[in-house]
């Protein structure tokens, strides 16, 4: 009786070791299979459709070569859109940083309510673009928002009417931008911040360094990897940015807000030039991975040494 | 043994599956993709899920709202890859002939001869429902959308003498600037531009119309009369308030309609807002043509697109198809929507002035040839055509470009768009 429970057991044990070995794999699959298909393949589909005269549905009958690469650049809304996100990501990447790690520096002097200021900060990325994009329309709206109070209340001579002026609107996005993304950059840098050894800090202290010198000789230094990450991210969303462009302006006034992801949209779904609006998708593709693949080459690398 | 189980359960499930789409087609169903939420619309369609309900055709609705039909126009792509198609799609225009090019709508042959569809159904409208010489569409209504919506009062204070000619325009739109409103209400979104646009370019000939939006003749789009059309943009835009760029077009009637904006240049969809405000024509609103397009009509018309579906659903698709152009229906759908039959033999009684007036100049423009597609929507010329000219239009009267180089630019835009 006793033998035979034994030898069932390491009959058992053996399948038990070999599912152990299988489980990683067979758990990780079929996410492996969702992700071959629906990212890569897709992007492989769009590639393919870029290099297509598709103007409805997807058609694989005519092939154009690169034309739709050459009429994409030669379109002026695809300038437009590129000068934009150039505008756009330095402003929003530069300006989000800079108040994020002044944030959580100020936020890091242990003062008293930190528990209550943080989320206060950290609320405006719990909205969606969306919801922030409206809220800002109406309020840099000038006949029912920040310029229509401040003349109402009596400053007669109060003028904000960026969001309708072409050569000032895509700002007005950057506002927006920042407005909801800085408080995400400051818990970014307070976590790094926190990290710091405080033994460096009363090195420093005992040498007689001021607490500016301290800043900006050690902590901020220190802080690399946090710029890092916040330039990676901050980057994509620029990148992508359209629906805090489409609740805020929809391209507008004129063509003057257009971005990448706009053009895309737009080209794909209302005009019917799906060979044209791949074409931008794959280069949108491709800036984000001049950003990504250096990144992760530095981290990946970094580990193996 | 387990295989056998399988095949069982397989076959039973097929079988029941069988059994549910035959007794689906027994009571026979439509399912509609279309837009039409909002209230008067909505209302509007009601009339026509009514009446099919009452043959006994069961109504599935499907509506997709947003962007003016390009969130359904979305919706219907995914839908037609996957090879299961709606019965019938709210569409517009180019739209529907790049569907048609797809080989993926149906035949509304058999209703439309029974009916004689194609004598009472105007001209230029056929050339959109018709593809190849066979019915795909059936054409709900025609909106026009050379008209201007004045307000009384406004027009009252500064002479009230309708303008009939673009000097007399401008004079009355100068009075009412000195009578301190604003006198023109628009919306600075580009197909609101372009609606603008599509009638000041009417008002330069009916002929250059037709060679510069339809044909796309570029010695049309880059001359000196392009160039004029551009100066009259140009022109009006210094009438807007300096608040309009992204104002929504029923919020530039509401200013209209509470008397802080002397005029409107909108299609007659317009005129829903203004009676629902409880306005009437002629005593507190009027309705003309864009001074100098009298006698001309741009149109644009909604149509349910007929998609190729199986034999079990064939039946109630034609019998829909037959409801929409009845004369009854569509008199009492358009009298709801505020637009105008999409068929000339349909009496005018239980429409207002401004209908009236509207079924009077489609008939006249139909015969005489004046009836042509508005290129602001989508009916002169395919989608990238018209977005091109979009940009240039809206460009142009935000001030980016001077007449001379918007014309230029369209030229290149129209030749870039047609690569």
């Amino acid at each position: 009786m006793a033998d035979a429970t034994a030898t069932a057991r390491n009959a058992i044990a053996n399948p038990r070791a070999t599912l152990q070995d299988l489980l990683p794999k067979i758990v990780l699959a079929p996410s492996f299979a969702v992700i071959l298909i629906f990212v890569y393949g897709f992007i492989a589909f769009t590639a393919v459709l870029s290099f297509s005269g598709s103007k409805l549905l997807p058609d694989f009958s005519t092939w154009v070569g690169l034309s739709n690469y050459v009429r994409l650049f030669n379109h002026p809304n695809w300038i437009v859109a590129l000068k934009n996100l150039a505008i756009f990501s330095i402003l929003y990447i530069v300006i989000c940083s800079v108040i994020g790690l002044a944030l959580a520096i100020f936020l890091d002097q242990k003062i008293r309510g930190e528990g209550l200021l943080r989320p206060i900060y950290l609320y405006p990325m719990a909205l969606s673009f969306i919801v922030t994009g409206v809220a800002w329309k109406w309020f840099l709206d000038p006949g029912i928002g920040l310029e229509h109070v401040m003349q109402s209340i009596g400053w007669e001579s109060f003028s904000f009417r960026w969001i309708k002026d072409g050569k000032m609107a895509i700002y007005t996005i950057v506002i927006a931008a920042v407005w909801q993304s800085s408080g995400f950059v400051m818990a970014m840098f307070l976590a790094g911040l926190r990290g710091v050894d405080n033994e460096i800090i009363k090195a420093a202290q005992i040498d007689g360094a001021s607490t500016f010198v301290i800043y900006r000789r050690i902590i901020i230094p220190l802080m690399r990897p946090v710029f890092l990450s916040a330039f990676v991210v901050l980057a994509h969303l620029a990148i992508k940015s359209y629906d805090l462009v489409v609740a805020m302006t929809d391209g507008g006034p004129g063509t003057a807000t257009w971005t990448p992801a706009l053009f895309m949209q737009k080209f794909t779904f209302g005009r019917n030039e799906m060979g044209m609006g791949a074409a931008s998708a794959i280069i949108m593709m491709m800036m984000i991975f001049a950003i990504i693949v250096p990144y992760l080459y530095s981290e990946l690398g970094g580990k193996k040494k | 043994m387990l295989r056998k189980l399988l095949i069982g359960t397989m076959l039973g499930s097929a079988l029941t599956a069988g059994y549910a789409a035959s007794t689906y087609a027994a009571g026979g169903s439509v399912e509609v993709l279309h837009w039409w939420t909002s209230g008067g619309e909505a209302a509007a369609l009601d009339v026509l899920k009514k009446k099919l309900e009452s043959q006994g055709v069961t109504w599935k609705d499907m509506p997709v709202a947003g962007g003016g039909g390009e969130a359904a126009m979305t919706a219907l792509r995914a839908r037609v890859t996957a090879g299961d198609p709606p019965t019938a799609v709210q569409a517009l225009g180019f739209d529907i002939t790049d569907w048609a090019k797809q080989g993926v709508v149906g035949d509304l042959g058999e209703v439309a001869d029974k009916e004689g569809w194609d004598k009472v159904v105007p001209t230029a409208l056929q050339n959109f429902a018709k593809h190849d010489g066979k019915w795909i569409a059936a054409p709900v209504n025609v909106h026009s959308t050379n008209w201007v919506w004045i307000s009384k009062k406004a027009l009252d204070a500064a002479g009230g003498k309708t303008p009939e000619n673009w000097d007399e325009l401008i004079a009355v739109l100068d009075k009412m600037k000195a009578n301190g409103i604003t006198p023109l209400a628009h919306g600075g979104q580009a197909w609101q531009d372009a609606t603008i646009f599509d009638a000041v370019v009417l008002s330069l000939g009916t002929d250059f119309y037709k060679a510069s939006m339809i044909d796309n003749d570029p010695a049309a789009l880059g001359g000196e009369k392009m160039v004029e059309a551009f100066d009259r943009m140009a022109k009006l835009k210094s009438y807007v308030d300096k608040d309009f760029s992204g104002r929504d077009w029923n919020l530039a009637s509401a200013m209209v309609i509470e008397g802080k904006a002397g005029m409107q240049m909108m299609g007659d969809w317009a005129k829903g807002e203004f009676l629902k405000a409880g306005q009437k024509p002629g005593s507190d609103f009027v309705c003309i043509r864009f001074p100098g397009t009298q006698g001309a009509v741009t149109f644009n018309s909604d149509m349910f697109m007929m998609f190729k579906v199986g034999d079990d659903k064939k039946a109630a698709q034609l019998t829909m198809a037959s409801d929409i152009e009845s004369p009854d229906f569509q008199s009492s759908f358009n009298v709801v929507k505020g637009s105008v039959p999409a068929r000339t033999d349909v009496p005018d009684t239980a429409f207002d002035d401004c209908g009236k007036k509207g079924i009077k100049d489609l008939a006249e423009a139909n015969s005489s040839g004046k009836l042509f597609g508005s290129m602001a929507h989508g009916y002169a010329v395919p989608a990238a055509v018209k977005n091109a000219m979009y940009d240039v239009i809206t460009r142009h009267f935000n001030g980016e470009l001077d007449s001379k180089a918007a014309a230029a630019a369209l030229v290149e835009a129209v030749a870039a768009a047609k690569g």
